[in-house]
This record gives structure tokens, sequence and C-alpha cells, in this order.
């Protein structure tokens, strides 16, 4: 403990302990006393991790989305600047390669086959190589999403919850506002203003979505702030900046970290909503949703008679599959950390 | 602080969200790039610079955006929401047209979400840890993860197109309350409704499970009431308090949700409206759209949250 008492302005000071994680870690393997202590915060995500650990259709999922993003990672070569990062490619061919320019015998609309595990979609390209290549559209959009809207909602409820009085008034009318409309509609209009395409739909979904963040955080917030280690750390003249950044953020992390996980499902359905609606990335993208953009038609009028089903069941089968994994995730993380919260053990099934 | 003091401030506090939500709704749709006479002027050569001008100075768009804003709001504020540039006809007659449509649709999603998640709910909770929960889990899972336009694209494949029992477009010129209407109204029904039946499902059965842990259910069993009415009667009101906190959030679901559904089955309401005006760039019919959207989840809330005071007497106001 002492060695830690470097610098002369901290003479005198009192040292509260057990509130700070990175003290912690350091202390541990010293001595045996701070270990009741000072290893409660520490082994907190430590406990919430075995008993996620645990939880046979948490790792189902976890399993599910790791596979979808390597395959989706792997479907294709990466090449960033003239560097290939990633030389493979599972994918039989280029997700827009016309194949009846190169092979006669394959036509539009091509029923599933051996050569075709997913048919062919009805501009003669290959559905499999699509479904592969359009997850990194749909889980990169999600997961960036995601983290920005978590960080922003973070700062913005911890800002809020922590001054209160007339900025906590103003900054939730803002919220507030925000709230009265769907996030779908909201991100609708952004497109439409400011056209199709990658970032552009980035864009769309956090502009607005930070504000569930940024309210759930403030309600942590105004809990977290009444603990006597806030009013400990306010007593030993830490600025506000540290106090909110180093003992009331790390606090309220296991709700946002469940709600994040939560929302990435959220926000890859409506990334494929919004492409369905041709407002997604650009028409003829391998993306999920806008692959299932072009295939409406053929229910209601089948080209040559037959339906192709499977250019409908394939792209929203994936989207299905890969959100009720992340879902499974993050029911997984919220039953690992609710259960922290209150210190009841799991009591099967949660 | 009294209920009827609650209710009263919490009218008052809609008031600031009222104008955020319309300065929001006119930014959003005023920060782009061009407007309706350049969409106009696209599909016409022989429009000249001065027949623009002229175009811009009747729907008065060559005005400051503020004063444009002004104009709007105070024209919105007596019920009036401009005009569709493509046709002329009145905004709020095209909305009083449609609004109908949606307010079906999300009525039958509504009531398709209680019939099938209250008992199935309830049913769970009961058997907590045996097979028919763990599959009412697994389903209710899949209702909040299935994309709701794909459940709707597969529920056409199966149901109308695989086993005709559904015609795969709405029967045209019928009114609403036609039977074949009616009929129709069941596919985009099911698939609106089915993501609020498993959040529904999901939180029936966590808080009946709860409720089913307190005193008062102990006390019940053991003054000899059957089974039955311990459930019904005791923990099911109880447990449906929950439901009342989760019903704004679903109403606004929902009211995003028919935006995409209607695309899927062409149901002629306010969402496929919305797009169409969209994708022809009819700002007005989008910014009322848009601003009627907000004022209807504002009094969702509203009428959620006073709901809930008055059926949970233990919550504090503040």
């Amino acid at each position: 403990m002492t060695n830690e008492r470097t610098t002369s302005t901290e003479r005198g000071r009192i040292r509260i302990s057990g509130f700070d994680p990175e003290r912690v870690t350091e202390r541990e393997p010293l001595s045996g006393w701070t270990e009741e202590t000072g290893g409660e915060t520490q082994s907190r995500w430590k406990r919430a991790f075995t008993r996620f650990k645990r939880n046979r259709t948490a790792l189902i999922g976890l399993s599910v989305v790791g596979l979808l993003t390597l395959l989706t990672v792997f479907a294709r070569p990466i090449v960033i600047m003239g560097v290939t990062v990633q030389p493979f490619g599972l994918a039989p061919h280029d997700p827009g390669t016309i194949l009846y320019m190169q092979d006669p015998s394959i036509s539009t609309w091509d029923a599933p086959s051996w050569a075709h595990p997913m048919g062919v979609d009805g501009n003669g390209r290959d559905m499999f190589s699509r479904v592969l290549y359009g997850g990194r559209y749909s889980i990169s959009i999600g997961f960036v999403v995601v983290a920005l809207t978590a960080s922003f909602g973070l700062i913005y409820g911890a800002i809020s919850g922590y001054y209160g009085g007339w900025t906590d008034e103003i900054m939730m009318r803002v919220v507030d506002t925000i709230y009265a409309f769907p996030g779908l509609i909201l991100a609708l209009i952004v497109i439409a203003t400011l056209g199709r395409g990658y970032w552009q739909l980035v864009l769309a979904f956090s502009l607005f979505g930070w504000v569930t963040y940024g309210r759930l955080i403030r309600g942590e917030v105004l809990k977290i702030k009444e603990n006597e280690y806030v009013l400990a750390a306010k007593a030993l003249g830490a600025r506000d900046r540290s106090i909110i950044f180093r003992h009331i953020a790390p606090n309220a992390m296991p709700p946002l970290i469940v709600l994040a996980s939560l929302n990435i499902g959220t926000v890859v359905i409506g990334v494929a909503a919004l492409g369905f609606l041709g407002l997604g990335m650009p028409p003829g993208s391998a993306e999920w949703g806008t692959m299932l953009d072009q295939t409406r038609d053929t229910l209601i009028q089948p080209p040559g008679g037959s339906i192709p089903w499977w250019a409908t069941v394939y792209p929203g089968a994936a989207i299905f599959l890969f959100v009720m994994a992340m879902n499974m995730i993050g029911d997984g993380i919220n039953d690992a950390l609710d259960a922290q919260e209150t210190g009841v053990e799991q009591q099967g099934g949660g | 602080m009294s209920l009827r003091r609650f209710i009263l401030k919490r009218i008052l506090s809609i008031i600031p969200i009222l104008f955020g939500v319309s300065l929001i709704t006119f930014a959003l749709v005023h920060l782009t790039p061009g407007d309706p006479i350049d969409q106009m002027v696209g599909v016409n050569p022989h429009v000249t610079a001065s027949d623009e001008a002229q175009l811009r100075d009747r729907y008065g768009l060559n005005r400051p955006l503020w004063e444009q804003y002004g104009v709007w709001m105070g024209n919105v504020l007596t019920g009036d929401f401009g005009q569709v540039y493509s046709n002329g006809r009145d905004v709020s007659a095209v909305i009083m047209m449609r609004l109908p449509e949606t307010i079906a649709l999300g009525i039958f999603g509504w009531v398709f979400g209680l019939a099938i998640a209250i008992p199935t709910g309830i049913y769970a909770a009961v058997k907590k840890g045996q097979l028919a929960d763990d599959a009412s889990r697994f389903i209710a899972l899949s209702g909040i993860s299935i994309p709701n336009f794909w459940l709707g694209l597969m529920l056409i494949l199966i149901g109308a197109v695989t086993l005709s029992l559904w015609p795969v477009l709405p029967p045209s010129r019928q009114p609403l309350y036609h039977p074949y209407m009616l009929w129709y109204l069941v596919l985009p029904g099911i698939t609106i409704g089915t993501a609020a039946a498993a959040s529904i499902m999901r939180v029936m059965r966590t808080s009946m499970a709860e409720e089913l842990n307190k005193e008062y259910v102990t006390a019940a069993r053991a003054k000899g009431l059957p089974e039955q009415t311990v459930i019904l009667k005791h923990v099911l009101r109880n447990s449906l308090i929950s439901v009342v906190t989760l019903a704004a959030t679903l109403t606004a679901s929902i009211v995003a949700g028919s935006v995409v559904v209607e695309v899927v089955f062409n149901w002629p309401g306010l969402g496929r409206e919305l797009i169409n005006a969209i994708n022809g760039r009819e700002i007005n019919l989008i910014m009322a759209i848009t601003l009627f959207t907000g004022v209807f989840i504002i009094i969702a809330n509203l009428i959620a949250d006073i709901l809930y005071a008055v059926l949970d007497p233990r919550i504090r106001y503040d």
C-alpha cells in the first residue's frame, strides 16, 4: 500500500480502498487481507463470466455469431489499399458475378443444386456466395452503430445524471423528444436525406439511437452517485470528470452492456428493413435486406410460373439466425450480470 | 403529490416535447439538398429558371428556413398540413384516408399479440423450468428475433402461395370492413403482432413467476382457494401491470413495424404512404406523417403512464 504513495501532494490524504479496480489489481498478489475488501470489484466480472460460461443457450448463441462472423470475413478476400489482408475465399463466386456470362448452362432463377446450394438469383448470381458475403454489411453495421451509440449515450447520460438540475432537465427533454419517434422512421428519413450507402446507414442509426443508452445511464448514475464512495471521492477533491469516468461510469457498465448486446440484433434488423424498403445499401448490393427487396415481386408474379422460394428464404434466414444468436448472447449476459447485481445465484433457467 | 396533480403535470410536460418533435420533423426534412421543385423539374426539360422561381415562390420554398418553419407550424396548428405537390390534394385528406387502414392493422396486431402472449405467458410461468416453459421461451426468443418483413414474406409464401388460403394482394376497391378485407388482414396482422406477442410473453412469464413467489399467493392457497382462482384472479391481475408499462414501447414498435409490413402486404395505410412520400420527395406528406407518428407515440406514452399510476397504487409520483 505504501509503495503507491509517491507524490508529495498526496500527503495527509485519506486513501479509500476497495472502489478502484485499477489499484485493486495491483494489490491483489501482495497481500491476503485485501482479497475480501478489494476482491469484490475485481471478481465481479469474473463471476459474471463464470455464470455466463455455464449458460448453454448463451454459448450456442456465441458460437453461431462467431461462426457467421468468420464465414463472412473469409467469404471473399479482403484487399485494403492494394494490400491483401485476408487471402481466403470460402464463397465460390464473387457476389457480383453474373454467372450466365461465363457459363451458358446457368440461367436466372436456377433452383438450388450442388453447384449452387442456395440457387441462383434473378440476375444470375450465386445466392450462396451472396448470403455469405452479405453478413459483412449487416454484422459490421450492427457492431459499429452499437459501439458509437453506447459510447455517446454513456457520456450523455453520465453528464445529465451527475450534474442534475437544469442541465439534466434540458438534456432529458431532448431525449424525450427523440424518444417520441420510432428509430426506424427516423433512420428512414435520414437515409432519404443522405442517400443510400454504408456510412449513411451507420449515421442513420447512430444519430438518434443513443437516446436509449442516455436514458438508461442517467437512471443508473442517479442511483450510483448516492453511494458513499462518490462522496468520498468528492471530499478528497477529485475533479468531476474523474469522478464520472473513474467511479460512476464503471459501475453503470453492467446494464449498458446488457442493453448493447440486445441492441445489436435490433440494429441488424433495422438495417435489413431499410434495405428491404430500397433505402439501405445501393440496389444490387449483396446485403441481406437489399437482396429480399428484389424478391418480393417474385412471390406475386412468379418468373416463369414457378416461385424461386430460395431467393426469399435464405437471406432472411441468415438475418434471423444471426439476430437470434445475438439475442441468446444478450439474454445470457443479462442473466449473468443481473444475478451479480442482486447477489442471487442463478436459479435454473433464469 | 395527488394522482390528479401527477396527471396534470404529466400532461403539461408534453408541451415542450411536442414543440421539439415538430422541430425535429421540420429540420430532418429540410436539411436535405434539393427540394420537390428539383424533383419536378428533373423530369421536365421544358421548365425554365423563371418557372422554377415561380413555383418556389408559390410553395414558399424560397424563404429562410425559420420563416418556413413558422408558417408551417402556424398552418399545422390550424389543421392545415399543406398539399401533396404532385397531385395538389390536401395532406390532411390523404392522412384521414390512410389512417383507418393503419389503425385496423395496429389493433389486429395488438389483439393477436395479447391473445397469444397472455395465456402462453401464464402457462410458462406456472410450468417454470419444465419442457413447456423452455419451448415457450424459445418461441418468444424467435418472435423477437425474426425480421418482420421476412416473416411477412414467408407467410405470403406459405399461406397465400403454397396453401392458397389468402389472396396474394389485398382485394382492391373494397371498404375496410368488408369480409374479404378482414380476412386478408389476418396475415399482416400476425406479422405485425408477432414481435409484440413475443415481448409480452417474456414479460408475462417473468412477472408471473415473480408474483407467484409472494406471500399473498401462499396466503390465498392456504385459505383453500382453488389454484385456478389464485392464478387467474390474484396473480394475473398484478402481473398485467408490467404489461401496461410495456404498452407504450410496443405501440411505438407496432407503428414502426406498420411501415415495413404495409409495404410487404401492399396494405394501403400510412406506412406505405410514407415510403411513397419519401421516394417522391413529398416534403409536406413526409412531415405530416412523421409529426403524426411522434404525437401519437407521445399520447400513447402519456396514457400508459397514467394507467400505470392508476393501476398500481404503490408507485411514487415525482
